[in-house]
């Protein structure tokens, strides 16, 4: 089993990548220690009455000859809007790195990751990880509009990265599950984070298609590691924690 | 040295800190962070007879300085707590304490006769104060009658430290701390929960799915505190206080005002040392003020303060 800790991580980047969303990056004084695509952390606001939990957040990314790691935020409240103004040199409490993580795909699996929004926070780190074990996977990504894109540059470095907005403004126009490529390209395998909705609506289609399906959750949370069994998942196997049990889930799992 | 060790009986703790049930899983959950064994006792997350899926999502709201949660005794039931969990905890090396709860005295006397039989529980804690339940739970600890009768009945089945937890959500605890301890408690532990609400205004529902649920954290220390001060002025059993407890500094509030123990709970959400750094705390400040035994402390303020 994977040890988890509790670190004070220092802050050595902290960028807007657009209105409402920014990257920041972490640098430990530690070795970081085996971190899986897929995990996440939870991040000691500053301790007021306001932000009294912590808050859950994905892991967008991990260097380990730098050893530093990337949280990719979008301000939803409080906790979040607080954690876009740190700066160069704070340090944030962390305690990582929690829950389970994608599985590897099986052999010859045709891949897209599917991520929505913010969503696409530990698709990066997971596409990375899928490279390096020599799939290249296809990425679609749904937004907004044009103005709510998140920069998927990094990305275009792993494989073919194609855009829906719902107004049209970018991309093609619609749902990630109206997208063209899903009849072009027979894929056999999908991971996919977003809106629990855009999740459900993919989550539909690889059940009618018959392709395997994995989703990353974003329950409320109060503790991330166990013990408060408050942001459960109702499955077939009864309620479970996302936190431990997920995030990450096979749709076949999930009572949707 | 400074002794630290507190009694309930003829049961022996090794240090008054403890960690509240529901905030510490069946245990390992903490040792992921830390050795556990340190720790005076932990009380695991509250048992039922038959297993229960608990409340439905979502069952937790974060509050200013707190949360509420509504879980609502989510846990396998006693035979896979006996099969699977208890051959796990039971070599811990620190007392391992068994909440318990039911619909009915009958679940609760079942329950307790139960545990009665595993060697390694030295003590129960009698729940009758879940806010989150349908049937049982709170009603049991808001009506005197009934808080009497359970814990009678539990205490007739059951031989060995009984613990009853309190609920906050009544006119005047003392009454039902004395009549706890009229039944046989051997001790009382206070308090659970605060029945309370939050409504989600952008979504325009409320924020649980149960729409009320417990508070807790720092939210709710000054109420848990008087209550348990009330409560140890009241009763000669030792009293176990809990509620919105984050620093060493608001456990020795508890410890002053006369709670022999204390429990760790919605803090080790946001920081699984907590009872540790706790412990570490109360030992320092005794170090400090030159005491030698944590007994000279306990209820400190009613002493001097007379």
């Amino acid at each position: 089993m994977m040890s988890k800790r509790i670190e004070d991580l220092k802050v050595i980047d902290n960028k807007r990548i657009n209105s409402d969303s920014f990257v920041i990056e972490l640098s430990g004084e530690e070795n970081l220690p085996e971190i899986k695509p897929g995990q996440f952390v939870q991040v000691r606001v500053d301790g007021s009455p306001e932000t009294f939990l912590r808050r859950p957040i994905s892991i967008y990314d991990v260097d380990y000859k730098k050893n530093t790691v990337k949280l990719l935020i979008q301000i939803v409240g409080k906790g979040t809007e607080t954690l876009s103004k740190v700066k160069d040199g704070d340090l944030l409490n962390l305690i990582f790195p929690l829950g389970n993580s994608f599985s590897d795909p099986g052999v010859n699996e045709k891949i897209l990751l599917v991520g929505g929004g913010v969503g696409i926070a530990p698709l990066l780190y997971l596409g990375k990880h899928l490279k390096s074990i020599g799939y290249i996977p296809d990425m679609l990504f749904g937004f907004r509009s044009r103005d709510r894109i998140i920069d998927y540059e990094e990305f275009t470095k792993i494989g073919r990265v194609l855009i829906t907005t719902e107004d049209g403004s970018e991309g093609e126009k619609g749902y990630v599950t109206n997208h063209s490529v899903l009849s072009d390209v027979k894929y056999s395998m999908i991971y996919c984070c977003g809106p629990d909705q855009m999740m459900k609506a993919v989550a539909a289609y690889c059940k009618k298609n018959n392709i395997k399906c994995e989703v990353s959750l974003e329950n409320l949370m109060a503790c991330g590691f166990g013990i408060c069994l408050c942001c459960i998942v109702d499955t077939v196997k009864g309620n479970l924690c996302s936190c431990t049990d997920g995030p990450v889930f096979n749709i076949n799992e999930l009572k949707w | 040295m400074v002794n630290l060790g507190i009694d309930i009986g003829d049961l022996h703790f090794r240090n008054p800190v403890m960690t509240a049930s529901g905030t510490c899983g069946w245990g390992p959950e903490l040792s992921d962070f830390m050795d556990i064994s340190r720790l005076g006792a932990i009380f695991i997350k509250g048992l039922t007879m038959e297993p229960r899926e608990g409340n439905k999502y979502p069952r937790m709201a974060e509050t200013p300085a707190g949360m509420l949660n509504a879980v609502g005794l989510q846990n396998k039931g006693v035979d896979y707590f006996e099969k699977s969990i208890y051959p796990v905890i039971k070599d811990y090396n620190t007392h391992i304490i068994v909440n318990i709860n039911g619909s009915y005295i009958d679940d609760y006397v079942a329950l307790a006769s139960r545990m009665d039989l595993l060697e390694k529980i030295p003590a129960i804690e009698l729940n009758i104060s879940c806010p989150n339940v349908k049937m049982g739970g709170m009603a049991f600890g808001t009506n005197l009658d009934s808080a009497r009768a359970v814990t009678k009945a539990v205490r007739g089945a059951y031989s060995k430290k009984l613990i009853v937890k309190l609920s906050p959500n009544v006119t005047n605890i003392v009454d039902f701390a004395r009549v706890v301890e009229e039944e046989g408690a051997d001790s009382i532990s206070l308090i659970n929960t605060l029945l309370g609400m939050s409504v989600d205004v952008a979504k325009m529902k409320p924020a649980l799915s149960t729409i009320t649920g417990g508070l807790s954290g720092p939210a709710i220390k000054p109420v848990a505190l008087r209550m348990v001060w009330q409560v140890a002025n009241a009763v000669k059993i030792p009293v176990i206080g809990m509620g919105g407890i984050m620093t060493a500094s608001d456990a020795l509030e508890f410890i002053l005002a006369g709670a022999s123990a204390i429990q760790i709970g919605t803090a080790s959400f946001i920081d699984p040392l907590a009872s540790i750094k706790i412990l570490e705390g109360i030992e320092n400040y005794l170090i400090q003020k030159g005491f030698t035994d944590i007994h000279e402390i306990i209820g400190y303020i009613n002493h001097k303060s007379s």
